[in-house]
């Protein structure tokens, strides 16, 4: 029964307020890419075992999408963080190294 | 091995059980395999079991991280029925529970399997279509089921309420040889089966790496050692991503929670295995008593082996709608497992760019059900390369946009 | 026998006699009594069979733990089994009844006797029953069915309700035992929000019963002044009767308050089921005695050590005259003296250790009881209750040196800490050499959201044994939970706690230590699942060597107990048959809840009408009164037709279905999806929505537009119209407004999100009527106010003004191909237009027709519908949509996905009309056969029917469907097999069957 911050509104928001929304920072290819980069775009997932990168929206709350970093094999909550950006905040990426050193991820880490 | 019957068992009273051989032996690995299944769940050993019961390749290594079927296989609600829309569902799930029907005496091991009936209750005006259409389908595709009305529901499961004041059963569609089994036991039996054709069950060892030359699979490096090998079958649902990256490609498969739950025993009240997918929630009633409910999955990566409570709110509250006498029932345990889902939410069965490696993945919430069938197409498909079982669920169906879309009909898988 | 003392009991009333009944026997308590006490007062031994066996069982326990005395309370819509009738609290008129037998409890038919329990080991049925094959469904399963199980199955509906609550607070203290209620006082008095659970109905746990004292008070009185120093502050919940049921993710933790179980008459809920999150979990469970495994540990007269001290303690009875005591530490000798002390006869105490006990050794032999060293029980014999005990050497194999006649047996085998709570999200345990026990690793505790652990143990939860060290655990643990839910502990010493000191206990797994195979087949492990030593050391000799193989094998633990007796047992017992160490084995997962609770709490409140909430048109309560069948939709619910008087569904569809064609048809169309979708970037955003474009549609005019996933398929479909430079307005499906909505924010949030766009969804703001049929102008020229002829409001335009003195919007559009008005107003106009519109219609024949009308109408004008024609796996090239595919625009959700091989392939089926050779109707969801079978030896197929309706209008069956080059095979003729073993032919055909040039719709 996860928390999240909501960092639009400020709600620590419930799970039950909340709809998963799978990985983040997925690059859009469409027309004109090739069929390799579009499987991946849309069925490629990093399904790490540790520090995952995450959309979730407060549906039932303010509406808003917004990412999450997070861990899936303790769902440790390193931070949340604003949907329109293409990578994850310096200063969250500084905490996750701080406890998970060694950590990687596809994009980054 | 000795083999087991009732004779066998009277024999052996009379020494207090003393003179049982292991089920399965426990040897440390050799060098050297023909072939190495990862994983021993169900899966894997059905794999390995029908590699040389069918092909006669017995030079077998089956390698478990843990404990053999202590996955997915020995944590789900035991659900088997074939009745699939799509074809290559229906053939390989059809598979799968005829095998089933003959496993005991195939494999000397008493699984259990009990074709006690399996329900799908049609809820809404869009269920009855969809599950008429499965009944034509599965006609077709030599699958037995039909769709009954109300009246024919209520008579098969007599504590259901088809008058509910939100979602009335406007009937179901049923399959009369779909049941359940004893899910360790199909675990445990294959082993055993295994066993006794010299095959090596090694559990405790973990594979660490993947060797290939020249795009080639060589072997796979373990905790016990490395370990060489014609062929690699892949074979541990949750963890196929790690792997396949240790073997140099990616899978389209997420990890989440898929929780269940057992009530306390009672005395047999509900013969059949019903599904209500408009509510979310199914239950049966296992042979000890216990009513054995599932529901859907949490929505996001997890492997801790524990869901959210709310789920289990929602799938107990759309029972009570549906058997309102289970209100008084209490709830004895609630438990986790993990389950590997793909894009389309059907398995993957498959070659992989590494030649001599396969792949057996992403049964999301079904895999029990299809354990015999999977590891029979799995099996033909490593030794010659080709199984028509599993040909649709081969990995580049994703690139292709030619997916085997089951939600198509019911929402719920299980 | 079993008797109630003179003058104990410091729980019970004796001036409140209270009436009870067993098995239809009137027996009597007192209030205050338990189930179990007050059974036990009677002399009721027996209370119920093993799950397995049959074999007799006795009350063993005085809690949470008990395995056997497991009973069907009430009757009728209150009858719940598989009570425990030690957690169930006496009232006036209860009324129990023992399980899993027949015909009675003391003449058990299903009791297998010795010789045959010896063909029934562990696993045996993974060995018999494989030949022949029919047998296992039809012989031996039927069989072994009607064995299991224990208490009946309620009939009928439940007759109580259930609640949740919600609760937040800072620290959450599970046990109101002296260490749960220091630890929440020391958290209390930093500020911090506390709530405590404890799961019977008095407050203090084991230690008014065990005794000693704190800070030179005796405990009893020490705990009186802690409930009432914590009830008089503000910043603390206490809830008795509410057991702590789990512990979840992130602080998340059920509180399982049984509310009125104790006293039906009571107004309320019979359970709630408390949400709560809490910063810190504090879990003060307490620990449970761990039975000895000696041959005949199951008559019913054997019973843990503490427990028959609680009973004489708290409820002034004993279970016996002549009681045995067994043991391998020194509580057990605190049974003996208590007993003692109370005038029943205790004949000797049996310690398994050679050197004995330390103080209460000699406390006991003070009052005179004999004690024997390094003695054990060979064996208790007894049928349905304890008559003797053969002593032997616990080094032995179980030569009986003596036997002694008596009526119960205390046994101990030292203590495990209840570490279930700690252990439900993660929380690790480390193995304690010298008290043979798992406990609370501290370094590995349950982690929440910030990665820190979030739960702390207390006293004898924690493995500590004495009140000295329990009140110094609990204060320590209070002030570490403080901190670590952001408080400032108070500094405050802990208090002084004192009790008699323990010599070490010796552990003792089995009893005598090399007993003979003879007596390992009598010794119990789980009493209620029947396993016995001798199945955990078969099961270890099969091969079954983790801890989960032999708890499945054997179903070792997994009796409604979960284990809490038996696990420990269980495990030394593996280890020693692996030659392992117990630590090494390992243990099995703890699994939320504690203990089983009640489906009804699960569910709540939420149940028969509420069960889900139901969404209403603003024309609701009007369709509901005038014959509306309903169909569920959603959480909508919209008429499928309106029943007349004398009509069947299908009569008043055909009546509906003709008359809109041939008059004039009103139709609730509120459910449909209605989004604003606004700003300068908004024509963009549209284009990249909808296959179709829409950024050059014209103000004042309306556009069908299609929706496509990423993944190629449709979704949904709906008509768009302009409103004005920078607004449009999109219908959708009655299913897709949210979905839709969502999948628009979702897009516009992440990944265009510099796009200037607003999107809202204005489904409930708007009720919305269709007017439809020939005569629908007539309709709306009789309201007046607004010129909707064919030239001042063309097909595929809108207008806003006043019609008949509504402020409306009126879309000349058509689901039906007929003359079309869509109306939308303010939904609180929606129910005064729609009787203005009946009164207009009046002389026009207008009736209201449902959905399935709606839906013939559209099939036999070939026009697609959302969730029939497609189905996720359908894309809009399959169904002949192509026109509205704009080809000019670069991009749009779905395009890329279309150019993949699968979904360019000539040969996906493609949509066409089916017309039966006969004129009857094609079965739903029939598929057309092709010739042969495919590799998997399934039938080949070649298409299938997606819509099928008799239409009253052609007076014959009419069809869509997907087919194999449909488009291509005009007039050739398909066979569909029906599931009534029927063929049913249809050629294939146009799919517009009516009025194909669309004149009805253009007037």
């Amino acid at each position: 029964m996860l928390i999240l911050h909501c960092p639009y509104c400020g709600v620590d928001a419930d799970e039950t307020e909340l709809s998963p929304g799978g990985e983040a920072h997925l690059k859009r290819f469409g027309p004109g890419s090739s069929d390799e980069d579009f499987q991946d775009y849309l069925f490629a997932r990093e399904n790490p075992r540790g520090v995952h990168f995450e959309r979730w929206r407060h549906a039932a709350g303010c509406g808003k999408w917004f990412h999450a970093a997070r861990s899936t094999d303790t769902l440790e909550v390193f931070g949340t963080y604003s949907a329109q950006t293409t990578e994850p905040p310096k200063e969250i990426c500084d905490r996750i190294s701080g406890k998970r050193p060694g950590w990687t991820w596809r994009l980054f880490g | 091995m000795k083999r087991y019957s009732a004779f066998a068992i009277a024999r052996e009273a009379l020494n207090y059980h003393t003179g049982w051989s292991r089920a399965w032996a426990s040897p440390e690995p050799k060098k050297r395999y023909d072939v190495v299944i990862i994983g021993a769940g169900g899966h894997g050993l059905a794999t390995a079991y029908y590699l040389g019961k069918n092909f006669g390749i017995t030079n077998v290594a089956v390698i478990e991280k843990g404990w053999l079927g202590g996955g997915n296989t020995g944590r789900n609600t035991t659900i088997i029925r074939s009745n699939y829309l799509q074809d290559p569902s229906a053939a390989i799930y059809e598979k799968a529970r005829s095998l089933y029907e003959d496993l005991s005496q195939d494999i000397n091991y008493n699984v259990m399997f009990s074709p006690r009936g399996v329900m799908m209750l049609a809820q809404t005006q869009h269920e009855i279509r969809g599950y008429q259409r499965t009944a034509h389908a599965n006609a077709l595709q030599g699958v037995q089921t039909e769709f009954i009305g109300p009246e024919r529901v209520k008579e098969l499961v007599p504590i259901i309420d088809i008058n509910g004041p939100r979602y009335p059963v406007l009937g179901a569609l049923w399959q009369p040889r779909g049941g359940t089994a004893r899910h360790d036991a199909v675990a445990w039996g294959y082993a055993r089966a295994c066993s006794a054709m010299g095959m090596d069950i090694i559990q405790q060892c973990e594979v660490t790496g993947v060797r290939t030359e020249n795009g080639k699979v060589a072997g796979v490096d373990t905790t016990k050692g490395a370990i060489d090998c014609d062929k690699l079958g892949v074979v541990v649902a949750g963890h196929s991503g790690v792997l396949a990256e240790k073997a140099g490609f990616r899978l389209p498969l997420e990890s989440v929670a898929l929780q269940a739950l057992v009530s306390e025993p009672i005395k047999p009240c509900m013969d059949v295995v019903v599904m209500a997918n408009t509510v979310h929630g199914y239950m049966s009633q296992s042979d000890k008593g216990e009513m054995v409910i599932g529901g859907g999955t949490d929505g996001y990566n997890n492997y801790t082996q524990r869901g959210s409570f709310h789920h289990i709110e929602e799938t107990v509250r759309a029972l009570i709608e549906t058997f309102p006498m289970i209100s008084r029932l209490k709830m004895l345990r609630q438990w986790g497992g993990i389950v590997d889902v793909t894009g389309d939410r059907s398995p993957i069965l498959s070659k992989t760019p590494v030649e001599g490696c396969f792949i057996n993945c992403g049964w999301g919430t079904g895999g029990f059900k299809a354990i015999p069938g999977s590891g029979w197409g799995m099996a033909e498909l490593m030794a010659t390369g080709h199984s028509p079982l599993t040909e649709a669920f081969s990995l580049d169906r994703f690139k292709e946009g030619r997916f085997i879309d089951e939600s198509v009909a019911a929402g719920v898988a299980h | 026998m079993s008797t109630r003392l003179a003058n104990q009991g410091r729980l019970i009333d004796r001036s409140k006699p209270v009436k009870f009944t067993f098995n239809g026997k009137s027996f009597t308590g007192f209030a205050g009594d338990t189930l179990a006490s007050a059974l036990l007062a009677n002399d009721q031994m027996l209370v119920g069979r093993s799950f397995k066996y049959h074999r007799p069982r006795g009350i063993v326990a005085s809690g949470a733990e008990e395995p056997n005395a497991l009973l069907g309370l009430g009757s009728g819509d209150r009858f719940e089994p598989n009570q425990r009738a030690t957690t169930t609290e006496l009232f006036d008129g209860l009324e129990s009844a023992s399980q899993n037998h027949w015909p009675s409890l003391e003449y058990d038919i299903g009791a297998v006797n010795k010789a045959f329990a010896r063909f029934l080991p562990a696993g045996f049925y993974y060995k018999m029953f494989i030949h022949p094959r029919p047998f296992w469904k039809h012989i031996y399963e039927p069989f072994i069915r009607q064995s299991a199980g224990l208490g009946r199955a309620p009939k009928d509906r439940d007759a109580d309700r259930y609640e949740h609550f919600y609760a937040f607070t800072d620290i959450l203290v599970i046990g109101g035992g002296v260490a749960g209620l220091l630890a929440a006082k020391t958290a209390a008095q930093s500020g911090a929000k506390v709530m405590v659970l404890e799961q019977t109905a008095h407050w203090g746990g084991r230690a008014p019963v065990d005794g000693g004292t704190v800070n030179g008070t005796a405990v009893a009185d020490y705990i009186a002044i802690l409930v009432t120093e914590l009830e008089a502050m503000d910043n603390v919940t206490m809830r008795l009767r509410c057991m702590g049921a789990g512990v979840y993710d992130h602080g998340y933790a059920l509180g399982y308050e049984r509310v009125t179980d104790h006293a039906p008459s009571l107004e309320g809920p019979r359970h709630r089921l408390w949400r709560i999150r809490a910063k810190q979990i504090i879990t003060a469970t307490g620990a449970i005695e761990r039975p000895l495994s000696f041959a005949g540990n199951d008559v019913p007269g054997v019973m843990l050590a503490a427990a028959m001290r609680d009973y004489a303690v708290n409820y002034g009875v004993t279970p016996g005259d002549k009681v045995i005591v067994a043991t391998n530490n020194d509580d057990a000798y605190r049974t003996a003296i208590c007993l003692k002390e109370m005038g029943v006869d205790v004949l000797r105490i049996l310690d398994a250790r050679d050197t004995g006990g330390g103080e209460l050794m000699e406390q006991a032999r003070e009052l005179g009881i004999r004690i024997d060293c390094g003695r054990a029980i060979g064996k208790v014999s007894g049928g349905k209750r304890v008559k003797k005990v053969a002593i032997c050497a616990q080094a032995g194999t179980g030569a009986a040196l003596e036997e002694i006649s008596c009526d119960a047996v205390a046994m101990s085998g030292g203590w495990s800490p209840v570490v279930h709570l700690w252990s439900h999200c993660g929380g690790k345990l480390t193995w304690d050499d010298s008290l043979s026990q798992f406990r609370p690793d501290p370094n590995r505790p349950p982690t929440g959201a910030d990665g820190q652990g979030f739960v702390v143990p207390a006293g004898t939860a924690n493995g500590e044994m004495h009140l000295g060290e329990i009140v110094s655990d609990a204060v320590a643990a209070g002030k570490k939970a403080t901190q670590d839910a952001g408080f400032k502990a108070k500094r405050t010493a802990a208090p002084r706690g004192v009790d008699t000191a323990y010599a070490p206990m010796e552990p003792v797994w089995l009893m005598p230590r090399n007993a003979e195979m003879e007596l390992r087949t009598k010794t119990w492990l789980d009493y209620q699942n029947d396993v016995k030593v001798s199945d955990v050391q078969l099961a270890a000799r099969e091969g079954y060597e983790s801890v989960e193989h032999t708890k499945r094998y054997t179903t070792l633990g997994m009796a409604t107990d979960q284990g809490k007796l038996s696990n420990i047992n269980g495990l030394a017992t593996l280890a020693n048959a692996l030659d392992a160490k117990i630590p090494q084995v390992g243990t099995t997962t703890f699994r939320p809840p504690y203990t089983p609770i009640s489906m009804g709490s699960i569910g709540g409140e939420a149940r028969g009408e509420v069960f889900q909430p139901i969404r209403r048109t603003p024309m609701h309560d009007w369709n509901e009164a005038h014959g509306a069948d309903w169909e569920p939709v959603g959480q909508w619910r919209r008429p499928y037709a309106y029943v007349r008087d004398g009509e069947t569904v299908h009569d008043a569809v055909m009546r509906e279905t003709r008359n809109v064609r041939e008059a004039v048809g009103i139709l609730d169309a509120s459910t449909l999806g209605k989004i604003v979708v606004k700003g300068p970037d908004a024509g963009r955003f549209l284009d990249m929505m909808y296959t179709n474009m829409m950024s050059n549609l014209k103000p004042g005019k309306c556009r069908y537009g299609l929706m496509c996933s990423e993944n190629g398929f449709l979704i949904d479909d709906g008509v768009v119209a302009r409103i004005d430079d920078d607004t449009w307005f999109c219908h959708t499906t009655t299913g897709g407004a949210e979905r839709i909505h969502a999948h628009m924010e979702e897009w516009l949030q992440t990944e265009w999100w510099d796009w200037k766009v607003y999107v809202a969804n204005v489904t409930e703001q708007f009720a919305q009527i269709a007017v439809v049929g020939p005569k629908a102008r007539a309709v709306l020229e009789k309201l007046g106010g607004m010129d909707v002829g064919k030239d001042d409001l063309p097909f595929m335009e809108w207008r806003d003004g006043i019609l008949g003195g509504f402020d409306v919007r009126i879309y000349r559009i058509s689901f039906s191909g007929e003359l079309s008005y869509e109306i939308a107003v303010s939904a609180s106009q929606g129910q005064a237009l729609w009787n203005a519109l009946r009164s207009a219609g009046d002389g026009f024949g207008m009736m209201p027709y449902g959905t399935e009308t709606l839906h013939i109408l559209r099939a036999e004008k070939g026009f697609i519908m959302i969730g029939d024609e497609s189905d996720g796996t359908v894309i809009p090239q399959d169904l002949g949509l192509n026109w509205a595919i704009s080809k000019k625009k670069e991009d749009f959700l779905g395009k890329r996905a279309q150019q993949r091989s699968h979904m360019t392939d000539p040969t996906r089926w493609k949509l066409v009309g089916l017309e039966t050779t006969d004129g009857s109707v094609l079965p739903d969801g029939a598929y057309a056969v092709g010739e042969g079978v495919n590799a998997n030896g399934q039938r080949n197929m070649v298409g299938r029917v997606t819509s099928t309706y008799y239409s009253p209008n052609l007076n014959k069956g009419i069809a869509m469907g997907l087919v194999l080059n449909g488009p291509d095979r005009m007039g050739e003729v398909l066979e569909f097999p029906g599931t009534d073993g029927k063929i049913y032919t249809a050629t294939i055909v146009d799919p517009v069957f009516y009025d194909k040039d669309g004149e009805k719709q253009n007037v």
